[in-house]
């Protein structure tokens, strides 16, 4: 049984098929690469896995439990945390706010809420910004108050999707630590990326699609190197 | 906030001893209506200023409480003051139910559907004569004849929502109300179920609402559809009642009460009097002038931008002495 699988997943909006046939599995502690063209399918994948879109066919397995069908609040109840693309700050509540009231997810004490916030905030570097409220933040700190909102609600497995997007280079070299420390206090991660030196330095394997299937599959090198994913992104020649 | 302070404990000393300093009964029932609406502001308040969703209708439950308690007369024949009891709890599974259908729908779809619920509430009212008396309405003796037990009945109510909502906000719930408020999306991948805790917000919202109307009904000893169910002179003025207070504030609706309650009154007495006759009519006119300006100059409500206001009283007062040393 692996950590997490996707049989076979498909996505239909009306004729378009967005996800097509896909079939990729997680193991317990990598870090796992979704990488691909715009439009090639990606965030769809992380809609369909945390619920935000019903599945058109095919199934997602986390724990050996099947979670189609699932709402979102409860797929993230069973341990799997994700970041916006576009993120989503609780614009009028303040950075701490907004993080205890993720880490209600698993339990109902304020005190141990508050707690477990400002151990993620410390975390994420953002304990110093405790007070300000989320919508006068920067995009690099909106992103690591995202990363700080799933990693409160005590995720096994996290989904970022794009979260250096956007960055300077400076800040994406602490993305990269943020993730690199995230993964070893023993949280599974799967992150779609653009930026290619991120994604090629941190993940352990990695999963390219385009038009929602699979193109190619492997360690870094192996997908860098692959024709069909050079085709993909700067054409044939 | 600390959880006691003195500013709070001297409204709560001046509500208290208002009766026995004012021997008026016309300004003891002015109280007793601007506290009621303190009940009302502040559970519309949890759930369109707390939870964000902004309901057309609370009516609904004021209406159904207030009828929950005129029918424990015409129809159990029991005493209306079980209404106390029975109307809130009532009240609750209506709003449980409304829910459960209106919450399918986000923001202004959701409002537009609190409206046509509302009316299909009066108009239930109206027509089904058998069970609510249509438009004769119902008519019971009151209790007392003196208006000091109603006052501090009605003080009491208002006491008991402010802290239970005050406590709500401050506790998990609160969290999660502000969560969805501020992005649905995100509030359920947080782990929060939306419906459930939208639900929730509705059902100690309906209960509050429903526990007014049947205090409504205890005090006024009359009720019928157009009143109780009204959306002009009840869902109207409970948005009023929180957006000039200021919604998302525990203080704003009942400031907003006494100031809506206030200036009805004023407008209705033609200015106690002093004033024609047709400025009496003029009051809808300047309820609208007075939320336009708000919601341009004070989008807040007053509590909301109450350091806003501060600021400019400040400002004022160096320019005026500015101009006098001049």
């Amino acid at each position: 049984m692996a950590f997490f699988e996707t049989q076979r997943l498909t996505k239909a909006f009306g004729g378009l098929i967005a996800v097509s046939d896909l079939s990729f599995k997680v193991e317990k502690g990598e870090i796992f690469g979704l990488i691909g063209p715009n439009g090639s399918g990606k965030t769809t994948v992380f809609n369909l896995i945390n619920g935000y879109y019903p599945i058109t066919s095919g199934s997602i397995l986390f724990e050996g439990a099947k979670l189609n069908g699932l709402p979102t609040w409860k797929i993230c109840k069973l341990g799997i945390g994700r970041t916006f693309q576009i993120v989503k700050p609780l614009r009028r509540m303040t950075v701490l706010e907004n993080v205890i009231a993720s880490a209600f997810n698993h339990t109902s004490h304020m005190a141990e809420a508050r707690e477990k916030a400002l151990e993620v905030m410390k975390f994420c570097e953002l304990d110093r910004k405790g007070d300000y409220p989320a919508k006068g933040l920067t995009i690099g700190d909106r992103k690591r108050l995202e990363i700080a909102r799933a990693l409160a609600t005590g995720p096994k497995l996290l989904l970022l999707d794009e979260t250096m997007a956007g960055l300077t280079p400076q800040e994406q070299l602490q993305g990269v630590e943020l993730i690199r420390k995230i993964r070893d206090t023993g949280i599974t991660i799967v992150i779609v990326e653009h930026i290619m030196h991120v994604i090629m330095n941190i993940c352990d394997r990695i999963l390219c699609i385009n038009y929602g299937q699979e193109i190619a599959k492997g360690t870094p090198v192996e997908v860098a190197n692959n024709k069909a994913v050079i085709e993909a992104y700067l054409g044939k020649e | 906030m600390k959880s006691i302070n003195w500013p709070t404990i001297l409204v709560i000393a001046v509500l208290a001893l208002f009766p026995a300093v004012v021997p008026s009964d016309y300004y003891r029932h002015i109280f007793i209506i601007a506290l009621m609406w303190v009940v009302i502001g502040s559970a519309w308040n949890l759930l369109a200023g707390y939870t964000g969703q902004v309901s057309f209708g609370h009516a609904i439950f004021f209406g159904t409480g207030a009828y929950t308690a005129g029918l424990c007369v015409t129809k159990l024949e029991i005493s209306a003051w079980w209404g106390m009891l029975l109307g809130g709890p009532v009240a609750l599974v209506v709003g449980l139910l409304i829910g459960w259908i209106c919450f399918r729908l986000r923001g202004p779809y959701f409002a537009l559907a609190t409206i046509a619920v509302g009316e299909i509430f009066r108009l239930i009212a109206t027509v089904w004569r058998d069970f609510t008396e249509g438009m004769e309405g119902i008519l019971i003796i009151q209790t007392f004849r003196s208006k000091i037990p109603y006052y501090y009945l009605a003080l009491f109510l208002a006491a008991l929502c402010i802290t239970v909502i005050y406590l709500v906000t401050r506790s998990k719930w609160g969290f999660y109300f502000v969560a969805i408020r501020e992005d649905q999306d995100a509030a359920e991948s947080m782990g929060i179920s939306a419906f459930r805790y939208k639900s929730l917000s509705l059902m100690i919202s309906s209960f509050f609402t429903g526990l007014a109307g049947a205090f409504y009904m205890n005090y006024m000893g009359f009720i019928d559809p157009q009143v109780v169910f009204s959306l002009h002179y009840i869902s109207i003025m409970a948005i009023l009642v929180g957006i000039i207070g200021g919604v998302g504030t525990i203080w704003g609706p009942p400031v907003g009460a006494f100031i809506m309650v206030l200036l009805q009154e004023t407008f209705r007495s033609s200015f106690f009097g002093l004033l024609p006759k047709w400025i009496s009519e003029a009051h809808i006119l300047v309820f609208g002038l007075l939320v336009i300006f708000v919601i341009r100059y004070m989008a807040n409500g007053i509590i909301g931008d109450w350091s806003k206001i501060q600021r400019l009283w400040s400002k004022d007062r160096e320019l005026l002495s500015a101009s006098g040393r001049n």
